[in-house]
C-alpha cells in the first residue's frame, strides 16, 4: 500500500467550512418527547390501524361477555323446542303449529335462526362469548404466571436449578397440550367447569413462556447495567426485580397475547372433540360447532355463525399480538 | 458430532420417562377409583372392571404400576378398548393411512410454505407479501375444525371438487383435501417463519460478501439465503408436529379418514378412556422420537451446534 | 505504465436511504479519483458515510439505500448504470471486497473450502473440480494460512477472527482484481493481529499492483497504510490529498480536530485542564477544542501523581480458574488469570493492557467481586476483598465504582437518567430525597451534562453521553476508586478524547484512583501513570507509562507498541 512509489501526487483539497460550523463534540440534542421502550412502543401502537381495529373488536367482545343481556333477551338454553306444538308457541315465534323449529332459518326476534335442538343461534353465540373469553384469560394468566416464575428462577439461579427446571419444561413440552387436556378432561367427566378446562390447557403450555423468559433473563443478566448495579451494592434479588425482570418481560407480553388466542382455540377444539365444557351448563362455540356438523348440508348457518364468532375473536387477539410484537420487538419491526 | 448425537439421545431418556409418567399420573393419581372414573356414565360389568384392574396392575403400588404399564407398552401390548378390540390391531390398521396423510400434509406445507415465504421475504412490502400476510393471518385465526368444515363445505359440498368424506381404502385422491386442511395451519406458520428468517438472513454480512465476491443472485439466494433460513424453519418443525397430531385427530374425524386420529376422535366421543390413554401415550412417544430426529437434523444443518456447549 | 488515467473516478456521488420520513441523504456529493496501483484511505467517524460510499461503488447498498446522483466511472463504464448481470461480473472479478466484520462475513453453515471454491467458479478462474480445489488451496496459502488443504474442510467457527479475515482477503484477491475495497478489514481484531494482516495484505497488493480503497475510522492507521486520504464528515469530503501532508498540516477544522484527538498520535499523558487552569465548562462550549485536543492537553505540564503514595489496590498472586464445558462429558479448567500481582498507588491511574483473552476484564471483575478469586488475595486499602462479609462488601462497593464498556448496555433502558444516577445513593440509603436530587445535579454538572437530561431515557443519548452518565453514576457516592473496563473503547475518536479529558479532570479534582482496563495501548499513553501488560492471563511487563513506551523490556510489549498504527509518523508543527 503506502510504501510503493506513488503514481502521482494527489491534489490537496480542502472543503469550505459549513455555515453552521462544526458544532460542539457530542452536544446533547434531545427532542421534545421522551422516549423509552414502553413509550416508543405505545407511540408505535397508536399509529397502527391494525391495533385500533383489534382493540375495538376486543373491547366489543369484552362488553358482550359481561353484558350479554344488552344484545339478546332470548335465553340460550332453556325454551329450546324442536317444533311448534301449541298456540302459545305459535304466537311467540310467529310460525304455524307443526313447523319444525330445529335448524329453522332466521325469523324476527331470532336473527340467526335455530340450532338442531331448536335453540336460538344468536343467543347462544352471545352467551358463549364469556366462556371463550374466561378460558382465554384464565389460561393466559396461569401460563404467564407459571412461565415467569419458572423461567425467572431458572435463568436467575442457573446451575442445577436451571437444568432441572428446563428438563422439566422439556418433559411438559413433549406432550402436545391439547392431547394432555384430552386425557385430563376424559378423567373429569362429571366435574368439568371453566377452571378445570383452563388448568387442563394451561398446565401443559407454560414451557414455551418459561423458555423465552429464561433466555431473556440470561441475556439481560449479562448486560453491563446489571453488573453495574451489583457492583454498586444492589442485592441480587433487588437487581432481579428492578433491572432484570422489567427488561425481560416484553417477549412474554407478546407470546401471552397470541397465547390468549391459542387458549380460546384450544377450548373450542376440546369442546368440539367432546371433552370440553358440558353442553347443558355452558354455552361454548366449540360445542355448538360440533353439534352442528351433522347439519352441514341442510343448515350450514348453524355451523358457520359460531365459527365466524370464534374466528373473529381469535383473529382480534392474534392481530393485537402481531401489533404488540412489532411495537415491542425492534427486530420484528425490521422484518416488516 | 458424535457427542452431540449421544447427548441428544441421553436427553431424550428423561423426557421419555417423564412424559409417559405424567400421562400415567394424570390418569391414576386422580381421586377415586381410576377404573370407575374411566367408565364415566357407564356401569361396567365386574369382568370389565377386573380386566382393567389387572391391565393397570391396580394391586401394585403406584410407582411399580407405572413401570409395569410402561413395560407392557414397550413390549407392544397396548391393551383393549371397551368393546374388547385390541388397540395394537387398531393402530396397525390405521397407522399407514395417517402416515400417508401426514406425509402429504408435510410436503404441501413445506413446499408451498417455504416458496411463499421466500418470495414474500425477498419482495418485502410488495403485493404478494401483503396478500400472503393477510391470508396467513386469516388461516391462523381459524381453528382447524372451522377450517376443515369451511373446506369441506366449499370444495366438497358446494363445488364438488373433492369427495367430502374419504372413501373406503382411503385413496390418495381422497386424502388431498384433508391433507390441505392439515397442512394449512402449519403452512401459515412456515410462510411467516421463512419470510422472517429470509429477511433476517438477507441482512447478514455474509450475504453481502457473497454478492461482493462475484456470485450471481441465482446462486446467492438458494445457497446462502435459503439454506440458512431453513435452520429456524427446521427447528420449528417439532412444534409443527405437535399441531399436526392434534390437527390430524380433528381432520381425520371430520373427513372420516380411517387413521389413528380418527380412532382417537371416535374414542373420545365414546368416552373410551382406556383407548384414549393408549393412543395418547403412543402419540407422545412418537412425538418425543420425532423431536429427537428433528434436533439431530438441526445438528446436520447447522455445524455450529455440533461443537459449542 | 500506460498513460495516466484514473482507474476509478467517483464524481459527485450522492446516496440516500429511504426511511419513514422520506429519503435521508447519507453521501452528499463525494468525488475522488483512484489511479492503478494506488491506495486511498477514506477516513471518518461512524455515520460519516464512508462505508456507504464504498458499497455504492459496487452497488451493494442495502435495500433501502439508493444512488441518487453522480457517477462511478470504472474503466470507462458508469458502475451505477450497469444491469444486475453486468455488475455481478464486475464484482469479484474486477473489484474485490474485503468486508468489515470477519466474524459474520463467512456463511457459518458452509465449509471454508466450499466458500472459496464457489468464488473461484463464479469468477471463471477454473472449472474442473480438481483445478478449482487446487486454486482454492493456492488462494488460502497466499492469504497466509498454513496447511491450507486441511483448512478447506473446516467451518468458519473453527477459525479465529484473524484467520477468517485471511480467508476473506484471499477470496477478495482470488481473481486478481484491479481494485480492492477493504472496508474496515481489521477493526474487529487485536492490534498485533491487525498489523500482521495488514502487512500481509500490503505485500499482496503490491505484488499485484492492485489499487485499494481502504475504509477506516483510525486516522493513524489510514496515514500509515495509504498514500492518499479522503476525510469524510456527515456525508461530505472535508479534506483530501496526500496522507502525510494532511496529517502534518491539516487545513479543515474538522481534520484538525481529528488529528488532535487521535490517541495514537499523541505522545504524552493528558494533564488535567483543571490543574492547569482551563475550565471544564469549555467542554460544552461550541467549537472549543480543549475538550478533545489530546495533543495540546498532553503538552500541558503539571506534577505527575506522586509514585510513593500508599497503594490503594493490591493484587497478590491472584488466580482465577473457570470451568469450560466441552461437548463431551467433562469440563476442562481454564485459567483466565494466572498469579497476577500489581498495586495501584492512591490518586494514580493503573492501566491493565492486553489483547482479547488476556484476562484483563476478569481481573476487574475479581476486584469488584463480581467473580470470586480461585487463589491469591486482593487488598483494597489493606482489607482483603475475597474475605469480606456482606457489610464490609457493601462498604467496599461504596468506595469503589465501575464504568463498563458498552455504552448501549451500561444503562438500564427503562430507568431515566436521574433515577440511574440516584440509584447508588438510594441503595446505600444516603441522604433524603432532596439531598439526593442535589447530589445528582452536582455530578451531572461534573460530567458536563445539562439538567434537561435528568428525566430522559438512555436511548435518547449518544454513546459518549451514556458513558458520561455511567461516570456520573459512579461518582455519585464520592468513591475513591473507579474501575474503568474498556470504558472508552466503543466511542468514536472525538468523543473518546472528550471522555478521556473528562476523566483526567475528575481525577485531578477529586483525587480518584483509576484502574483502567483497555486493549488500546495508544489510549494508555494519554491517561495512565502505570501500566501492567497482560498476555494469556499472566503479567508480562509492569512499569510506568514512560518506561514502557520508551524502553519496553519484553518482546510482547514491543510487538504491541509496534502495532499502534501511525505511531511513527512525525506530526508537523
Amino acid at each position: 500500500m503506502s510504501s510503493k512509489n506513488p503514481v502521482r501526487t494527489a491534489p490537496h483539497f480542502v472543503a469550505e467550512v459549513d455555515e453552521g460550523g462544526l458544532g460542539a463534540v457530542d452536544a446533547v440534542r434531545v427532542s421534545d418527547r421522551k422516549s423509552n421502550l414502553w413509550l416508543d412502543a405505545w407511540r408505535d401502537l397508536r399509529s397502527r390501524w391494525m391495533f385500533w381495529v383489534s382493540a375495538v373488536v376486543i373491547a366489543f367482545i369484552v362488553f358482550v361477555a359481561f353484558f350479554p343481556g344488552v344484545f339478546t333477551d332470548v335465553p340460550p338454553n332453556s325454551n329450546c323446542i324442536l317444533s311448534i306444538q301449541n298456540e302459545q308457541q305459535a304466537e311467540e315465534f310467529g310460525l304455524p303449529i307443526g313447523t319444525r323449529v330445529s335448524d329453522h332459518g332466521p325469523i324476527p326476534g331470532h336473527p340467526l335462526g335455530f340450532t338442531k335442538q331448536g335453540c336460538d343461534v344468536f343467543s347462544r353465540i352471545v352467551h358463549g362469548t364469556s366462556t371463550s373469553l374466561s378460558v382465554g384469560v384464565i389460561v393466559t394468566v396461569l401460563v404467564a404466571f407459571m412461565g415467569i416464575v419458572i423461567g425467572a428462577f431458572a435463568g436467575y439461579f442457573g446451575g442445577w436449578i436451571d437444568s432441572l427446571l428446563m428438563r422439566l419444561g422439556d418433559i411438559f413440552f413433549a406432550i402436545p397440550y391439547i392431547l394432555a387436556a384430552v386425557v385430563i378432561m376424559s378423567m373429569f367427566l362429571h366435574d368439568r367447569n371453566i377452571w378445570v378446562i383452563s388448568l387442563a390447557i394451561g398446565f401443559f403450555s407454560w414451557p414455551s413462556t418459561a423458555r423465552i423468559l429464561r433466555s431473556e433473563v440470561l441475556r439481560v443478566r449479562n448486560l453491563d447495567y446489571v453488573m453495574a448495579s451489583e457492583a454498586i451494592g444492589l442485592s441480587k434479588v433487588r437487581t432481579m426485580f428492578t433491572h432484570v425482570l422489567p427488561n425481560s418481560i416484553a417477549p412474554v407480553i407478546i407470546i401471552s397475547t397470541v397465547g390468549l388466542a391459542g387458549a380460546i382455540t384450544a377450548e373450542a377444539t376440546l369442546s368440539f372433540l367432546g371433552v370440553g365444557l358440558p353442553n347443558n351448563l355452558f354455552m361454548s362455540w366449540g360445542n355448538d360447532i360440533s353439534a352442528a356438523q351433522t347439519s352441514l348440508r341442510t343448515a350450514p348457518f348453524t355451523l358457520i355463525y359460531p365459527s365466524i364468532a370464534l374466528s373473529i375473536t381469535v383473529l382480534a387477539f392474534i392481530m393485537l399480538g402481531e401489533t404488540v410484537r412489532d411495537a415491542l420487538d425492534p427486530k420484528a419491526r425490521a422484518t416488516r | 458430532m458424535i457427542w452431540y448425537i449421544v447427548r441428544r439421545l441421553l436427553q431424550g431418556i428423561p423426557v421419555f420417562f417423564g412424559s409417559t409418567f405424567i400421562i400415567f399420573t394424570m390418569v391414576f393419581a386422580m381421586p377415586g377409583n381410576p377404573v370407575l372414573r374411566m367408565f364415566g356414565d357407564r356401569t361396567p360389568s365386574p369382568q370389565q372392571i377386573a380386566a382393567l384392574e389387572e391391565k393397570f396392575h391396580l394391586d401394585q403400588p403406584f410407582l411399580s404400576r407405572y413401570f409395569l404399564y410402561l413395560g407392557d407398552v414397550l413390549q407392544g401390548d397396548l391393551g383393549t378398548t371397551y368393546a374388547g378390540q385390541s388397540v395394537n390391531e387398531i393402530l396397525a390398521r390405521t397407522f399407514p393411512t395417517t402416515l400417508r396423510l401426514a406425509l402429504l400434509a408435510v410436503l404441501i406445507q413445506l413446499i408451498i410454505g417455504v416458496l411463499a415465504g421466500l418470495i414474500s421475504g425477498l419482495r418485502k412490502g410488495g403485493i404478494f407479501d401483503n396478500a400472503t400476510l393477510l391470508i396467513t393471518l386469516v388461516i391462523i385465526s381459524m381453528p382447524v375444525f372451522v377450517f376443515a368444515f369451511v373446506a369441506q363445505w366449499i370444495f366438497g359440498i358446494n363445488l364438488g371438487w373433492f369427495r367430502p368424506t374419504v372413501g373406503a381404502g382411503a385413496p390418495w385422491s381422497d386424502l388431498i383435501l384433508p391433507a390441505i386442511v392439515l397442512a394449512g395451519l402449519n403452512m401459515a406458520y412456515v410462510v411467516r417463519l421463512t419470510r422472517a428468517s429470509v429477511i433476517e438472513t438477507n441482512q447478514n454480512d455474509f450475504v453481502r460478501m457473497a454478492y461482493g465476491k462475484g456470485l450471481s443472485r441465482g446462486r446467492v439466494i438458494p445457497v446462502h439465503v435459503l439454506r440458512n433460513s431453513m435452520i429456524p424453519v427446521t427447528t420449528n418443525l417439532a412444534a409443527d408436529f405437535g399441531i399436526l397430531i392434534v390437527g390430524a385427530t380433528v381432520t381425520e374425524g371430520i373427513f372420516n379418514v380411517p387413521g389413528v386420529g380418527n380412532e382417537l376422535f371416535k374414542a373420545i366421543n365414546r368416552h373410551d378412556t382406556p383407548e384414549i390413554v393408549s393412543i395418547v401415550t403412543i402419540l407422545v412417544i412418537v412425538y418425543v422420537l420425532v423431536n429427537i430426529a428433528i434436533d439431530l437434523l438441526y445438528g446436520v444443518l447447522d455445524p455450529r451446534i455440533r461443537y459449542v456447549k | 505504465m500506460t498513460a495516466l488515467e484514473p482507474l476509478l473516478s467517483v464524481e459527485d456521488l450522492q446516496v440516500a436511504f429511504k426511511t419513514q420520513d422520506g429519503f435521508v441523504p447519507a453521501v452528499r456529493g463525494v468525488s475522488f479519483d483512484l489511479y492503478p496501483g494506488e491506495t486511498v484511505a477514506i477516513v471518518g467517524e461512524s455515520g460519516s458515510g464512508k462505508s456507504t460510499t464504498a458499497h455504492a461503488i459496487i452497488n451493494l447498498l442495502p435495500g433501502s439505500g439508493k444512488v441518487t446522483g453522480g457517477r462511478v466511472m470504472f474503466e470507462g463504464r458508469d458502475l451505477t448504470k450497469l444491469s444486475r448481470r453486468e455488475i455481478e461480473s464486475v464484482r469479484g472479478r474486477e473489484i474485490g471486497l474485503v468486508p468489515q466484520d470477519p466474524m459474520n462475513s463467512l456463511n457459518p453453515v458452509h465449509r471454508i473450502g466450499f466458500q472459496v471454491e464457489e468464488t473461484i467458479r463464479a469468477n471463471g478462474l477454473a472449472t474442473s473440480k480438481r483445478e478449482v480445489r487446487k486454486r482454492a488451496i493456492e488462494v488460502l496459502k497466499e492469504a497466509g494460512l498454513a496447511d491450507a488443504d486441511q483448512r478447506l474442510r473446516q467451518f468458519p467457527h473453527e477459525f479465529s477472527g484473524g484467520m477468517r479475515q485471511r480467508v476473506l482477503i484471499g477470496i477478495g484477491l482470488s481473481s486478481d482484481p484491479k481494485l480492492l475495497i477493504a472496508d474496515e478489514p481489521t477493526s474487529a481484531l487485536d492490534v498485533t493481529v491487525q498489523k500482521k494482516i495488514l502487512d500481509h495484505l500490503e505485500t499482496l497488493v503490491q505484488e499485484r499492483n492492485t489499487a485499494v480503497i481502504f475504509i477506516t475510522h483510525d486516522l493513524g492507521l489510514a496515514a500509515e497504510r495509504a498514500e492518499n486520504l479522503v476525510v469524510m464528515h456527515r456525508g461530505k469530503i472535508v479534506e483530501s490529498g496526500p496522507a502525510r501532508e494532511i496529517l502534518q498540516n491539516p487545513q479543515h477544522p474538522y481534520t484538525q480536530r481529528l488529528v488532535a484527538a487521535a490517541p495514537s498520535l499523541a505522545s504524552k499523558r493528558i494533564q488535567s485542564a483543571v490543574t492547569t487552569g482551563a475550565s471544564l465548562a469549555e467542554a460544552e462550549v461550541e467549537g472549543a477544542d480543549a475538550a478533545f485536543d489530546l495533543v495540546t492537553a498532553a503538552e500541558r505540564t503539571a506534577d505527575v501523581a506522586t509514585p510513593d503514595a500508599p497503594p490503594v489496590i493490591e493484587f497478590r498472586d491472584v488466580t482465577k480458574v473457570f470451568k469450560i464445558r466441552t461437548g463431551g462429558p467433562k469440563s476442562i479448567p481454564f485459567t483466565a488469570v494466572d498469579k497476577i500481582s500489581f498495586s495501584v498507588p492512591k490518586g494514580s491511574t493503573m492501566a491493565l493492557v492486553g489483547e482479547s483473552g488476556s484476562g484483563k476484564s476478569t481481573a476487574a471483575k475479581l476486584l469488584l467481586r463480581l467473580e470470586d478469586v480461585t487463589e491469591g488475595d486482593i487488598l483494597v486499602d489493606g482489607t482483603s476483598v475475597p474475605g469480606m462479609n456482606k457489610q464490609e462488601l457493601l462498604k467496599l462497593r461504596r468506595k469503589m465504582q465501575p464504568v463498563f464498556q458498552d455504552p448501549y448496555g451500561s444503562l438500564d433502558p427503562l430507568h431515566n437518567i436521574g433515577n440511574t444516577i440516584a440509584e447508588p445513593l438510594h441503595v446505600h440509603g444516603i441522604g433524603d430525597l432532596k439531598s439526593r436530587k442535589a447530589r445528582v445535579r452536582e455530578v451531572l454538572d461534573q460530567v458536563a451534562l445539562p439538567e434537561t437530561v435528568l428525566t430522559r431515557y438512555p436511548n435518547e443519548l449518544s454513546g459518549g453521553q451514556r458513558q458520561r452518565v455511567a461516570i456520573a453514576r459512579a461518582l455519585a457516592l464520592k468513591p475513591e476508586i473507579v474501575v474503568l473496563d474498556e470504558a472508552v473503547s466503543a466511542l468514536d475518536v472525538l468523543v473518546q478524547a472528550q471522555v478521556l479529558n473528562l476523566l483526567a479532570d475528575l481525577q485531578a479534582e477529586l483525587g480518584l484512583t483509576y484502574l483502567f482496563i483497555t486493549h488500546d495501548l495508544a489510549v494508555v499513553r494519554v491517561i495512565a501513570d502505570h501500566v501492567t501488560v497482560m498476555q494469556k492471563g499472566r503479567v508480562v511487563e509492569q512499569a510506568t507509562v514512560d518506561e514502557v513506551f520508551e524502553n519496553p523490556k519484553t518482546d510482547y510489549t514491543r510487538e504491541l507498541l509496534a502495532a499502534i498504527p501511525g505511531a511513527d509518523i512525525p506530526l508537523g508543527a
